[in-house]
């Protein structure tokens, strides 16, 4: 039950704060309204029992990216201009029903194996033998910290001067 | 009414539709930007639901979403660099106006 509830409310705050950011004429406060929106998404992951990838989504999400963005707004100085829709406002509109029309219909109407097994309470320690123990993900992890590497010498070298 | 595996489903297509649109239709660079971060979350949040709900004990939807968060993290770290590199030569983050790619 309280679940249920704590599923409501995140789902309405995330929904109206993701409006927000995509409605507001102000880009600060689109930006912080991502920020809420968020939150809510680590919210939604507690209850899916995901507690890891909440904290993840709090710690890369809520600390590293948005500080990030609301950073690079300040530095571009585009606040006064706002951030208006071009001429394809319509065009997307209708583009973003049907995707959302064509996917809920495939989504309702797909018979999913839904499993009746109780989820993992800690999944720190289960994720970290995914990740790094034997038959796991070990490859794709070693290649994260490559790319993750690579992308920060090449913002380095994209925002140096000359 | 319990919370199955389907209201998860609709809250994260929602979520990247709202995205969509946002990326479609916005002028200011930033803000397409944030409609994309918008866009991987939704998608983060039906890998977890698929996770919870159709492999409870494998977890593998999760390993999944801590990738997208990685990718993600390096995408707006370039995504922002490249932004304000435009910016300090073209004094605008206008997408209509940056052009210079075009044929």
């Amino acid at each position: 039950m309280g679940i249920t509830i704590a599923f409501w409310i995140l789902a309405i705050v995330g929904v109206i704060t993701a409006l927000a950011v995509v409605l507001l004429r102000d880009v600060f406060r689109a930006a912080l309204s991502l920020v809420l929106c968020f939150m809510a998404v680590a919210g939604i992951y507690i209850t899916l029992s995901a507690d890891f990838l909440a904290a993840v989504q709090i710690l890369i999400y809520v600390g590293a990216i948005s500080v990030l963005i609301i950073l690079a707004i300040m530095l571009t100085r585009e606040v006064q201009r706002g951030s208006p829709a071009n001429r394809l406002q319509i065009p997307a509109f209708f583009v973003a029903m049907l995707f959302l029309g064509g996917v809920a219909f495939a989504m309702l109407n797909t018979p999913w194996q839904v499993s009746s097994a109780p989820p993992l309470a800690p999944t720190t320690s289960a994720l970290a033998g995914l990740l790094f123990g034997e038959g796991g993900f070990i490859l794709p992890v070693e290649i994260a910290p490559i790319l993750l590497l690579s992308a920060i010498l090449g913002a380095i070298a994209l925002v140096s001067e000359k | 009414m319990a919370i199955g595996l389907e209201h998860y489903l609709i809250l994260s297509a929602v979520l990247f539709s709202i995205g969509l649109y946002g990326a479609l239709a916005k002028r200011n660079a930033i803000v397409i930007l944030m409609s994309i971060e918008l866009m991987l979350n939704g998608v983060n949040i039906a890998l977890v639901a698929f996770s919870r709900y159709i492999v409870p004990l494998l977890l593998t939807g999760q390993v999944f979403a801590i990738f997208v968060m990685v990718v993600a993290a390096a995408e707006v770290a370039v995504g922002l660099a490249i932004i304000i590199s435009i910016y300090r030569y073209r004094e605008t983050i206008d997408a209509t106006k940056i052009n210079l790619m075009k044929w």
